[in-house]
């Protein structure tokens, strides 16, 4: 999980440089105000690496997962995956790139067509890489209930008839279901219990190492990010106010929102799985 | 398959009730057919009574009901006073053609409206979108019955197009193209008028609906698994927003037959409009009876067949129904 000092000449996953995206926002009067959602950003993940961003509500981290998984063009800037520039592709090139950066969206429950049941959802990525046959998806998309640990006498269910955790489980699956090499899960965790929290999050540990994955880990809960993530950066009003490792970012907070979010987690041990 | 059950308990339950009222309108109504006879000196007063009686225009109601009912059974659907003969075999002929123009109205309204719609739903607020808004608010306000005239004048004064009828007088010594190309003329201004008379309503409808959808965060999401837009709307958002524009697709079936009766009327195209126009007017009871009944069974057929599209394309539906 942890990326050691020595991979550290290891190309990174993903490089975002300035990266800037704004939203006109048209007010009653008419007139166009200008929203900064993210304001000149950078970042690198390396394969295999979590880097969680963590910031208050409104400050940019959706709109950021947004330009990572080419859903939204940024206004300037710009985002490299695996060395080449994706930011300014044209709309088919970011068609295959959408495949390999997959965003878990911050309420699941809606990113499902409420028509398909729960085994055409995680067929439908399946599907799109042409070469499988009705039986083989059917199979891959069992198996990959499986994994996220939904049983398959499950198939048959439409996502209304799903508890929170099993829906973030098949949002999960679908996601890998296109064999993506960075996952990005916005506040994948924030709608759920505690209890649910934690099943989630050790899947979500297990799978990084089962298929090495890289995590763009976002949220609001400082703690859990922390325990989750090999770095941490702290977002407000679209920009990266502070940035570093788990320990140092709860040890040593350099901000004042640092400070705040740390102040809403609440009180407990941070019981950190130490690095191998 | 209840669901569909009693959707077909619903159609018939319907159909009985339409024909009652229909029974009892019509017979309700002042006068009836052999009132005119009464009045030619010629026709001796018990020559007309015998008619009465033969025909049971003397005897009550459900007991004629009963026996229009089981002349339904059949096949007759009752007795035709002015053609002399069985009922139903009469309006089939002109309902065919009332059919055809009708059903070719319907797919090509569709046919222009889903691609017209989705396109204007993506393109929401943009300057084509709203050029598009204004003219079916424009054609909206005018009624049917100018429509029709209007393309009757057009065809008038152009003189390209014939003025009435289904086929020309030559028809018959046409060949096969020919005799296809003739039927394509005469159809081509009713059809365009029905297709107008409707068409602002669906494209407004399918630019509703799919407007509506076209934000669902699933629809991000599929995009997000690399999925072509094109794809991404006729596959993904179509089905999406189809619940309401199926329910619209059973309705502008009854649009389109109202619309097309009059149209018929209109550009005398030998449809089932002239025909009831004709029996009302000469108060030929049970063709009136079985021309309402028949545009009914039409109307009931194109909303059972909605409900069967409904059940088809949205499985929650099913879900529903199974439990
Ligand atoms: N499509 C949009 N159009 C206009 N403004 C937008 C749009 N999306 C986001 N914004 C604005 O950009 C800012 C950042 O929004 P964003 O959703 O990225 O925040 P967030 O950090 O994800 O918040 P939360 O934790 O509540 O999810 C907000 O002020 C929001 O109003
Ligand atoms: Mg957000």
């Amino acid at each position: 999980m942890k990326v050691s000092d020595n991979d550290k000449d290891m190309q990174p996953l993903v490089r975002v440089e300035n990266l800037m995206k704004s939203y006109a926002n048209r007010k009653i009067t008419g007139q166009c105000e200008e929203v900064r959602a993210v304001d000149g950003v950078s970042f690198t993940i390396f394969p295999g690496a979590t880097l969680a961003v963590v910031g208050e509500s409104g400050s940019g981290k959706s709109t950021l997962a947004l330009c990572l998984a080419c859903l939204e063009k940024p206004t300037s800037g710009n985002i490299q995956f695996e060395g080449a520039d994706i930011s300014k592709l044209a709309e088919k090139e970011r068609r295959t790139i959408r495949r390999k950066i997959q965003l878990i969206f911050q309420d699941p429950a809606s990113s499902f067509n409420p028509r398909w049941s729960v085994l055409e959802i995680v067929a439908e990525p399946l599907a799109l890489q042409g070469s499988l046959s009705r039986d083989e998806i059917r199979l891959r998309a069992l198996a990959l209930l499986e994994q996220v640990g939904l049983s398959p006498e499950m198939e048959r269910r439409l996502p209304a008839e799903l508890s929170g955790g099993q829906r973030q489980r098949l949002a999960i699956a679908r996601a890998l279901a296109l064999e993506p090499s960075v996952l990005i899960l916005d506040e994948a965790l924030s709608a759920l219990d505690c209890s649910t929290q934690a099943q989630i999050a050790n899947l979500l540990v297990d799978l990084q190492s089962a298929r090495d994955m890289t995590y763009l880990f976002i949220s609001h809960d400082l703690a859990m990010a922390a325990h989750l993530a090999d770095e941490i950066a702290v977002m407000n009003h679209g920009r990266i106010v502070e940035q570093g490792p788990p320990d140092k970012i709860l040890k040593q907070p350099q901000t004042e929102i640092t400070r705040e979010l740390l102040a809403a987690v609440p009180r407990m041990t941070f019981a950190r799985p130490e690095a191998q | 398959m209840r669901y569909l059950l009693r959707r077909f308990g619903h159609a018939v339950f319907l159909l009985v009730g339409v024909s009652l009222l229909a029974f009892t309108f019509t017979t309700l109504a002042p006068g009836n057919y052999f009132d005119e006879m009464r009045l030619n000196p010629q026709i001796a007063p018990e020559t007309i009574a015998a008619l009465r009686t033969q025909y049971e225009l003397d005897r009550p109601l459900p007991i004629r009901y009963a026996h229009w009912v089981s002349s339904v059974l059949h096949g007759d659907m009752g007795f035709s006073f002015a053609y002399n003969s069985p009922v139903l075999p009469l309006l089939w002929v002109r309902a065919r053609n009332t059919l055809l123009l009708t059903i070719t109205a319907m797919l090509l309204a569709w046919g222009i409206a889903l691609p017209l719609g989705i396109w204007s739903a993506e393109h929401l607020g943009r300057l084509p979108d709203r050029l598009l808004s204004l003219g079916t608010a424009a054609l909206m306000v005018i009624p049917d019955l100018a429509l029709a005239l209007g393309f009757l004048v057009i065809a008038v004064k152009s003189g390209r197009f014939p003025t009435g009828g289904m086929v020309s007088l030559h028809f018959e010594s046409l060949a096969f193209p020919g005799k296809l190309g003739d039927l394509f003329l005469h159809m081509a201004l009713p059809i365009t008028a029905l297709v107008l008379s409707v068409l602002p309503l669906l494209l407004r409808h399918v630019r509703a609906a799919l407007a509506e959808v076209l934000d669902a965060p699933f629809l991000l999401a599929a995009e997000g698994h690399g999925i072509s837009r094109r794809t991404l709307l006729y596959r993904y958002a179509l089905p999406a927003a189809a619940n309401p524009l199926i329910s619209l697709f059973g309705f502008s079936i009854g649009t389109l037959l109202s619309g097309s009766l009059l149209v018929e009327v209109v550009m005398s195209w030998p449809g089932l409009g002239p025909f009831l126009l004709e029996a009302i007017l000469a108060r030929d009871l049970y063709v009136v009876i079985g021309g309402v009944l028949l545009s009914t069974l039409f109307l009931i057929g194109g909303n059972f067949l909605a409900d069967l599209l409904l059940y088809w394309a949205d499985p929650r539906i099913r879900t529903e129904a199974s439990v």
